[in-house]
């Protein structure tokens, strides 16, 4: 069933915002340390491990497909409801912060490529 | 009879509702309009620059979620939607693909953040920005235009610099579509483990995606290999690892 990837995904949702709290608090810091990025881990090990033994059928597979589509649009409306006015003195920031990272990203290409793996 | 006043009452008592229709409304418009360019520029560039757009004209602090028509799209892209559809993308992520990106894949990965949090805090240094938590969220920004905001959040940044960190993302992503072409002969990007390097330090997906497919369409699955990991990373070291590098400098 269609929820069963749902809740999968909340259980995973919610055990890494939870660790991430955790963490921080461990850390002395007040923030949540990490939290979408160990959620993310916990996913991909128990999908994995889900469709391998066959528990996460195609239809569970669905629930989570479809948040998954919905992720750009989400971007979306989390773009639109940004303090823009007040961003825009710092659009200059935004502008050369993106062309410096695209610009040390390449010169790392060949850098890197002639490693081999 | 007030029609147009029982309308605004159905689309404000529904706000979430209406939010599905606005947002997808802006995706139809920006995929058309990126359709133009013939794929040079991905569409979801495109409506997330829609967005930027649609919070300028809303106004105020909260953008378009500041006028009460459009109050929905705020919980629509409030952090639970958004790092609930986050979390999601890593599905279909195979652990047998992970074992084959391999070392190279990795460092690339690791290079890519470390460039990106450079990148953003040495500009964000330069212009003016001082406090750890907003130097580390445009560096986040600058790694792509999910990983700030969620930096952001995580950290407590304003919406101003979380506003920036998107926007410096956006910036990122459209230049790798349009510079990859153009450069791809002078850095070498002509062969599968090139294209993996180059995913792993670009990390947009859509970016290295649409750059990566006017240079050579077969090599954009590897690309696409290590461009998946990036943001999962990012999401996992930038309000940690590279916070408390910041912090650890700039106090």
């Amino acid at each position: 069933m269609v929820i069963y990837g749902v809740a999968l995904l909340a259980f995973c949702y919610l055990t890494g915002i939870f660790l991430g709290d955790v963490l921080g608090a461990l850390l002395g810091v007040k923030a949540n340390v990490g939290g979408v990025g160990f959620a993310m881990l916990l996913l991909i090990i128990l999908s994995n491990k889900g469709i391998d033994s066959g528990w996460l059928d195609k239809k569970s597979q669905e629930g989570i497909a479809f948040w998954s589509a919905m992720y750009i649009p989400i971007v979306v409306a989390m773009s639109s409801i940004q303090n823009v006015v007040a961003a825009l003195s710092g659009g200059v920031v935004a502008i050369l912060g993106g062309i410096l990272g695209v610009a040390l990203g390449f010169a790392f290409i060949p850098i890197l490529s002639r490693k081999k793996g | 009879m007030d029609l147009t006043a029982m309308l605004s009452k159905v689309l404000i008592g529904n706000g979430l509702i209406t939010a599905f229709i606005v947002i997808g409304i802006t995706n139809l418009i920006a995929y058309k309009m990126a359709g133009l360019t013939k794929g040079r520029i991905h569409g979801s560039a495109v409506a997330i620059f829609f967005g930027l757009i649609l919070a300028y004209i809303g106004g105020g602090s909260k953008g378009l979620a500041t006028i009460p028509l459009f109050a929905g799209v705020g919980l629509m892209g409030g952090a639970m939607f958004r790092d609930f559809a986050i979390v999601s993308t890593a599905f279909g992520a195979d652990l047998r693909e992970i074992k084959k990106v391999g070392a190279v894949g990795v460092l690339s990965l690791v290079f890519g953040l470390i460039t990106s949090w450079i990148a953003g805090v040495a500009v964000a240094y330069a212009l003016g920005y001082r406090d750890s938590v907003s130097l580390c969220t445009i560096g986040a920004g600058v790694a792509t235009f999910v990983v700030g905001p969620v930096t952001g959040a995580a950290l407590g940044a304003s919406s101003e610099v979380i506003a920036i960190s998107i926007a410096a993302g956006v910036v990122k992503s459209v230049l790798v579509m349009i510079l990859t072409p153009f450069v791809a002969k002078w850095v070498g990007l002509d062969n599968p483990q090139s294209a993996m390097v180059f995913g792993g330090l670009m990390g947009t997906t859509s970016g290295t995606a649409a750059g990566m497919a006017a240079v050579d369409p077969k090599l954009v699955p590897y690309a696409a290999m290590t461009a998946t990991f990036y943001t999962g990373s990012g999401c996992l070291t930038f309000p940690s690892i590279f916070y408390f590098l910041t912090k650890a400098i700039f106090g």
